[in-house]
């Protein structure tokens, strides 16, 4: 991955909504610009992070998948 | 991306432990995708809503054959059986890793969703408003919906 991320979540072992909302929390703390790396092992984090960075606007610049765990790359847009 | 309902108003109005997670759900994920969220508390819900009673939620067995475990009614009517059965609910859901109901009240809270305590069937189950947890509003029919009205989602549990 050639994004290199400002912020590393780990949201291993969390089940739905908590990705989520752990994800809002630590993209509002960045700067506009700045990359969030999230990890989780919910395998309904795929479909989420991608409606959740189409209705909140920022960028999901990248993802990756390795045995059950999700890696996701947010861009905060605004 | 287009501009559409940026809100969602919801109904609780059932107190067990497996109805009071939509609603929970839904509006916290609301508030985390910059939508704004409240949910109208009303007959059994108001159990939701209750202090320190959130993690207290049950599940009754009988006349519940969706159960993973399902229990013949026969056995679901016997007395202990519908502790046996929120045990074997919160076991599961803990397996799972699923927050804890208290906890996404906290985070509702925590995060502004809007938790309103229907004033009337507070009165018909004779709740008062030191009975339920700090930081909610008490409203009725006219609160919700002006908040509904608004180009809201609308789902009732």
């Amino acid at each position: 991955m050639s994004v290199t991320p400002d912020q590393v979540l780990d949201c291993s072992g969390m089940a739905c909504p908590m990705p989520i909302l752990k994800t809002k929390k630590a993209v509002d703390a960045l700067q506009i610009g700045q990359v969030l790396k999230m990890i989780a092992t919910d395998p309904g984090s795929v479909s989420d992070m991608d409606a959740w960075t189409k209705k909140t606007g920022h960028e999901l610049v990248g993802q990756e998948q390795s045995g059950g765990t999700y890696v996701f790359y947010i861009r905060r847009a605004k | 991306m287009s501009e559409t309902s940026t809100r969602i108003a919801i109904i609780a109005g059932h107190g067990t432990l497996d109805a009071a997670y939509p609603p929970l759900i839904l509006a916290t994920a609301a508030l985390a995708m910059d939508m704004e969220a409240a949910i109208f508390f009303t007959f059994y819900g108001l159990e939701i809503l209750k202090k320190d009673h959130a993690d207290e939620l049950k599940v009754a067995p009988i006349a519940n054959p969706a159960m993973p475990m399902p229990v013949p009614n026969i056995i679901g009517m016997l007395p202990g059986m519908t502790s046996v059965a929120t045990s074997m609910m919160n076991n599961w859901m803990k397996k799972a890793h699923v927050a804890k109901a208290g906890e996404l009240l906290e985070m509702a809270l925590e995060s502004g969703v809007r938790l309103i305590a229907c004033q009337m069937t507070m009165d018909v189950m004779g709740y008062k408003k030191e009975d339920l947890i700090d930081g909610i509003e008490i409203g009725g029919a006219a609160t919700f919906l002006e908040f509904a009205s608004q180009n809201a989602i609308t789902l009732a549990f």
